[in-house]
This record gives structure tokens, C-alpha cells and sequence, in this order.
């Protein structure tokens, strides 16, 4: 009935909009989960920008953390046979999904604006099925930042730690002077961002065997534990209510001096500048220990829809979220970095020219890394294993030697 | 004229012995599909490849071997278990207390009888909310009587995950418990005045009127109690997602919240498939000796 009705409806627009001009545009319709303040006007701005090019652009919004409804939303409209033309999907799910032949490639427009050339590597794999792009990314998140208070830092004497050992020593210096070192939000995927920036200090190569090749001895072995190690010494540096907490509570927590220390993605950042704190003055932000960079990054793959309006309006919104200005106004508003390694950073604020500067770096020295806690590296059902065993080990007094060994069965029996 | 008019007649009389099917049909064939039917394609999903799309292809018990190796869900079914017999027992037990205390006519009955039952009233998403503020040691009970003076209080069940299903069992406790306390006033309340005034007459008193006498007469409450409480703890979804989210790391997790969060977030329906059939299975397992046993009595 839905299907029946929407067929028509799209009947109606092109219709209405044949004699006019053929396809200005094109029609769109973008399913997403941006609905919070800063997200909803960062996707405000694509959709004017869609709209400005003449193209009707119909909005399906769904509110519900981590897209889990708009997931289950997307699997009744596939199944029904009326996908919406985009939809904000990321890492391993494209592969989902375009195994499932639901996707649509664009990759003529890739073809024509030189994709390949301004996207990191390996973020450009990600939105590749079988050598066609049919997602386009919009941002970089960089995951492995620190954000710190340095005025809670300068009560003790302590300087932004470069190692984990540093950092153990700065947060029992903080401990013993009543401050919690670490704050930190007890939620699975929290417990996880905090583990792989640990992975990632061990060396880029070890983190992409454990953590994107799920390599059995990596997962295993003595590294491993030693990551694990850390982990249980991180654990004794948060505070008592940790379990449960959402992220930007962890956040104001650092903001408020009752917490030197967070480690998150930078999308904390929004939280500080939204506060109206300075970066560099008010709190600043340090890449956790080690050479490398995780990212986590945002896209809109295009799924297979039919009618000339439609794939028209597809390729027009894959030219725009790749157009230079539009990654910048987005990332403005979003807190991330585009994802066009080209774009110029005049307008962004000191941690965002970090994250460029170091993602640069990483993309030369090959430490340039796909998130794991993020859905960027593995497929949810490893990246559920993964997140089983780290909030247990970090919620229990497990070993760490069990751990790396339940790790690697979890991740067998998932694979 | 004769004949429309026995044609009217034949119409009533078909009308009279069908209309009663008719109007239940639609109902019934709605509840047949989305039931039964679904009842039925879950079963068939959990025997098949299923990922982040159903998938038809028949795989055998994979499923369920990979469901049975997973730590988590013998985490999950441990928690039913735990939570199951401690809530039901917990409610029936202060819900029988509060209603024999009701039940010697003290004055405001009906002030107090609101108060025990008002926590019904709230859903179990408010009741683990509210229960979650007051667990937490950095804003709740802990916090509070520490500032009191007594620093070594310690009450943090809520984030220690051996203890925290028991903070589960403790909301759930306080939330039903008021509502098996009307089940029981009403129960004892239908008891004969007459028995009564026998009993006290033989000399019985309180505790001999209330154990031989008056229980064994409410004894169908019990089984109406055990029925609700025991599938309030089953499909108990809403109060572990509000009060602890499956935390900490999964302690809490029970087979309900297990199976949304592979269905839903882990994109595994096949397994998520065989988690549901396990559960139906599990209550099949307590209601149909149930029912058996319920079902026959009106035979006498």
C-alpha cells in the first residue's frame, strides 16, 4: 500500500516537473539519523544546498541513537522493494548491503571529479564495492584523542602524557590528590573507543591484524594482553558511577575540573565549543599514546532505486556531499574534518588542523586506520563480540590473558 | 409475500447461527497470521543463514550452537533465572504481608491501599529510571548517607556486576509488589466472615486462622499472582533497558534485551531468531502443565 502510494506520488512530481525542465535535479529521498541540534543543521545545510541546484529533496529523519531504528527502518523499506535513494550508512554495513545487491554505484560521478584522488586510501576502499564507489563519505572523525583540563592538570604539576606509562604516572599523581584522573562512560562502545586507542598504541600494523584482518594470534597473544594490561590500569582511574553514563556527561566532567582527562572521538569537541570554552585555553586536545590515527567517518551509500528522477537526484547529492564547500559548512557544524584531504582549513580551530596535520602524516606512514567501536573496520556481528568481551573484561576481574583468549574464540565463532 | 417472508426467516436463522463467526473471523485470522504465523517464520528464521537481511537458506541448528557457545546468553539466562524466582518470590511474599496487614481493618485503609499500589501506576521505564538515580553511588543512597557522616558506607550493587541484577530484582520488587497486595486484599476479603467467627469461636488464633484457614482458601491467588509476575519477568525488557541497559558491561542482560540487541543492533536475526525460540520455548515449558492442570478443573 506504502509502496503503492509513494509509486504514485513519485509519478506526480515527475509529472509535475517534466514540462518544467527535464530532472533539474532530481528527486531524493535521504534517510538518516541526524537529529540532535548540531546534526540536524549540518544536514539542513546539504539539503539547502540540494535544493538550491533545483531538486526536490524529500526528508526521512528517525530519531534513535546509534541509527538502530533507522536500520530496522531501512531493512522493512528494502524488503517492501521502495528503498530511499540515500542513506546515512557507514564502514563494513555498504559491504552489508551491496552484497545483498541493494546498492546503486555512482561512480561515473566519482569518474568525473577525481574521487579517488582526494580521499585517503583506505577510506576510499570503504566506499568501494567491487571497484565502484556507491557511498559517499562526508567527514573524518578522528576517534583516539584525549581531551584534557589543563587547569586540573596544573594542580598537580603534571604535563599532557606522550605514553601510557606517562599517563599512569600523571593519573595516580591525580588520584592521590582526590581528583578522578579518567572520565569515562561505561557504555560497551565507550568501553571499547577507550581499547582500541590502546590497540593502536602498540603499533598501526598490530592494530589493523587484531582489529581489521581479526588475525587469530594477534587477538591472542602477548600483545594483546598487554593491551589489556592497560585497560584494567585505565579501569582503576574512572570513578564510581562511570556504569551507564552517556558520553557527554563524561564530557562536562572534564569541562567542570572534576575530571582531567577523557578519551573520545572528537566529537566531545562540539560539547567544549558549544560551552563556549577555547581550545588550546580552556582544554586541549592530545592524540592518545602512539604513532597512527583512527578514523570513523560518515557517508551516504545509494541504494537501488528506479526512475531517471531518481538516479538523476542520486547523482546530483553524491557530486554535492563530495563538493568542496559543502564538506566545509558541514564539517563546521558537525565538529569533524572534511573528508576531502584538499579542502582548505581557514575557518576550522586548532584540533581540527591537528587531526588534518596528523591524518597527513599517518596517511604517508600507513598508521592510517579504520575504527573498530565505530563500525568502520569490521561487520557489526565481529564488532559486537569484540564490544561482549572488552565491557566484560572491563566490568569484571577477568585476566587479561583470558580475555585476549575469549577474544579470539568470540571472534571465530562470529566470522 | 409468503415467500420473502420465510426467506426473511431463513435469513435470520442463517444470520443467528453465522453472525457469531462472522464477527469473530476477522479477529481470528488476524491473530492466526500475526501470531501464529510469525511464531512460525521465527522459528523458520532461527533455522536458516539470516544476517543483517532474512535469508532463506535452511542451515540447520547453526544457530543455535553458535546461540549456546555464546557466554552472553548463559549470562542472560542465569539473570532470568535469578531475577524470575527472587521477583515472583519477593513480590508474593511482602504482597501477602502488606494485604494480611491491610487486612485487619486499620483506619485510611484507602489511603494507604493508594500509596502500596500507586507504584503500579508507573511504567517500569519511570520505576528503572527513578531507581537508577537512587542507586547511583555518585547521586543516590551512597552519596546521601555518606554525606551524613558515615564515609564508609558502601551501596554500589548498581555498577558492581556481580550484585546488579539484584537492583533489578529490587525496582521490579517495588513496582509489583503493591499490585499482588490488591490481588491478595481482594482475595482474602471474598473469605466467608462466617468461617471466621468459627475459627476465633475454636479458639484459633491469628496465625493459625491466616495459615490453615484463610490461605488455603485464597489459593487460586496464588496461581493468578504466579501467572502474572512470572510473565511480567520473562518478557521483563523495558525495567533492565531503563535501570541498567544490559550493564554493567552485560551483567544485566536478559534474554529479552539479548535478542534486541542482535537483532537489532548486531544485525544477526538468525540468532536473534533462536534466542526468541528459546524463550518461547522456556515459557511454553511453565504454562502448559499450567493450563493443563487449569484447564481440567472445571470438568468436575
Amino acid at each position: 500500500m506504502l509502496s503503492v502510494r509513494s509509486l504514485m506520488a513519485a509519478v506526480a512530481v515527475t509529472a509535475l516537473m517534466l514540462p518544467a525542465s527535464s530532472y533539474a535535479g532530481g528527486t531524493v529521498e535521504v534517510l538518516h539519523w541526524w537529529t540532535s541540534g548540531g546534526e540536524a543543521k549540518a544536514v539542513g545545510t546539504l539539503k539547502e544546498a540540494f535544493e538550491k541546484k533545483g531538486g526536490t529533496w524529500i526528508d526521512s529523519p528517525i530519531a534513535g541513537g546509534g541509527g538502530d531504528a533507522a536500520m530496522t527502518a531501512l531493512r522493512a523499506r528494502v524488503m517492501a522493494g521502495n528503498p530511499p535513494a540515500a542513506v546515512q550508512l557507514k564502514g563494513p554495513g555498504i559491504q552489508e548491503w551491496a552484497d545483498q545487491g541493494s546498492l546503486n554505484d555512482v561512480e561515473d560521478v566519482a569518474k568525473a571529479e577525481n574521487w579517488d584522488s582526494v580521499l585517503p586510501p583506505s577510506l576510499a576502499s570503504i566506499m568501494k564495492y567491487k571497484d565502484k564507489y556507491v557511498a559517499a563519505p562526508v567527514n573524518i572523525h578522528r576517534v583516539d584523542w584525549m581531551w584534557v583540563n589543563p587547569a586540573v592538570l596544573a594542580k598537580v604539576g603534571a604535563e599532557v602524557p606522550t605514553t601510557w606509562e606517562e599517563f599512569n604516572a600523571v593519573a595516580d599523581k591525580l588520584k592521590a590528590a582526590g581528583i578522578t584522573p579518567l572520565a569515562h562512560g561505561g557504555q560497551p562502545w565507550q568501553d571499547a573507543t577507550v581499547f582500541e586507542t590502546i590497540v593502536l598504541s602498540q603499533g598501526a600494523d598490530f592494530y589493523r591484524k587484531a582489529l581489521v584482518e581479526l588475525d587469530q594470534d594477534a587477538l591472542s597473544g602477548e600483545t594483546m594482553v598487554k593491551v589489556f594490561d592497560q585497560l584494567r590500569k585505565l579501569r582503576g582511574y574512572v570513578d564510581p558511577g562511570f556504569s551507564g553514563r552517556d558520553w557527554n556527561l563524561a564530557t562536562a566532567m572534564v569541562m567542570n575540573g572534576e575530571a582531567a582527562f577523557q578519551i573520545m572521538g572528537d566529537w566531545a569537541k562540539g560539547e567544549f565549543l558549544a560551552a563556549g570554552k577555547v581550545p588550546g585555553k580552556d582544554f586541549l586536545c592530545a592524540p592518545t599514546p602512539g604513532n597512527g590515527y583512527i578514523f570513523n567517518a560518515d557517508s551516504f551509500a545509494f541504494f537501488k532505486v528506479s526512475g531517471e528522477d531518481q538516479i538523476e537526484g542520486q547523482k546530483v547529492l553524491a557530486s554535492l556531499i563530495m563538493s568542496p564547500e559543502f564538506q566545509e559548512t558541514f564539517n563546521l557544524a558537525k565538529g569533524s574534518i572534511p573528508a576531502r584531504t584538499d579542502v582548505s582549513l581557514d575557518k576550522f580551530d586548532s584540533c581540527a588542523l591537528k587531526s588534518h596535520e596528523d591524518l597527513t602524516a599517518s596517511v604517508k606512514n600507513n598508521a592510517f586506520v579504520p575504527s573498530m567501536a565505530h563500525e568502520m573496520a569490521i561487520p557489526r556481528t565481529v564488532r559486537g563480540e569484540f564490544l561482549d568481551v572488552v565491557t566484560n573484561f572491563f566490568n569484571s576481574d577477568m585476566s587479561s590473558a583470558d580475555a585476549a583468549k575469549a577474544l579470539a574464540d568470540a571472534v571465530k565463532r562470529a566470522q | 409475500m409468503a415467500g420473502s417472508k420465510t426467506g426473511r426467516v431463513v435469513f435470520d436463522r442463517f444470520l443467528e447461527r453465522w453472525l457469531p463467526q462472522i464477527v469473530v473471523s476477522p479477529l481470528f485470522a488476524t491473530s492466526l497470521l500475526f501470531v501464529y504465523g510469525f511464531i512460525a517464520w521465527t522459528v523458520y528464521i532461527s533455522f536458516t543463514k539470516s544476517g543483517v537481511m532474512p535469508n532463506y537458506t535452511f542451515s540447520g541448528l547453526s544457530q543455535y550452537i553458535r546461540l549456546w557457545t555464546t557466554p552472553r546468553w548463559l549470562v542472560a539466562l542465569e539473570n532470568l533465572f535469578i531475577f524470575t524466582s527472587l521477583f515472583i518470590i519477593g513480590c508474593m511474599v511482602i504482597g501477602l504481608l502488606l494485604a494480611i496487614l491491610l487486612d485487619q481493618r486499620i483506619r485510611s485503609e484507602g489511603v494507604v491501599r493508594t500509596v502500596y499500589l500507586y507504584p503500579m501506576a508507573l511504567s517500569f521505564i519511570v520505576t528503572g529510571t527513578a531507581w537508577k538515580w537512587i542507586l547511583n553511588p555518585t547521586l543516590g543512597i551512597e552519596k546521601i548517607i555518606q554525606g551524613l557522616g558515615f564515609e564508609n558506607f558502601n551501596f554500589d550493587w548498581l555498577v558492581d556486576p556481580k550484585m546488579a541484577i539484584y537492583t533489578v530484582v529490587i525496582a521490579g520488587i517495588w513496582q509489583s509488589s503493591g499490585y499482588v497486595m490488591a490481588l491478595f486484599l481482594a482475595g482474602l476479603r471474598s473469605v466467608d466472615d462466617e468461617i471466621i467467627k468459627a475459627a476465633a469461636i475454636d479458639g484459633a488464633g491469628p496465625v493459625r486462622t491466616y495459615g490453615s484457614i484463610i490461605l488455603p482458601i485464597v489459593r487460586p491467588v496464588f496461581f493468578s499472582a504466579f501467572v502474572i509476575l512470572s510473565h511480567l519477568a520473562i518478557k521483563s525488557f523495558d525495567l533492565v533497558m531503563a535501570l541498567t541497559g544490559g550493564g554493567p558491561g552485560y551483567a544485566t542482560d536478559v534474554p529479552a534485551t539479548f535478542m534486541y540487541s542482535f537483532a537489532f543492533q548486531r544485525s544477526e536475526l538468525g540468532t536473534a531468531a533462536a534466542s526468541a525460540v528459546m524463550m518461547l520455548v522456556t515459557i511454553t515449558a511453565i504454562y502448559v502443565p499450567y493450563l493443563y492442570s487449569e484447564l481440567r478443573r472445571p470438568a468436575k
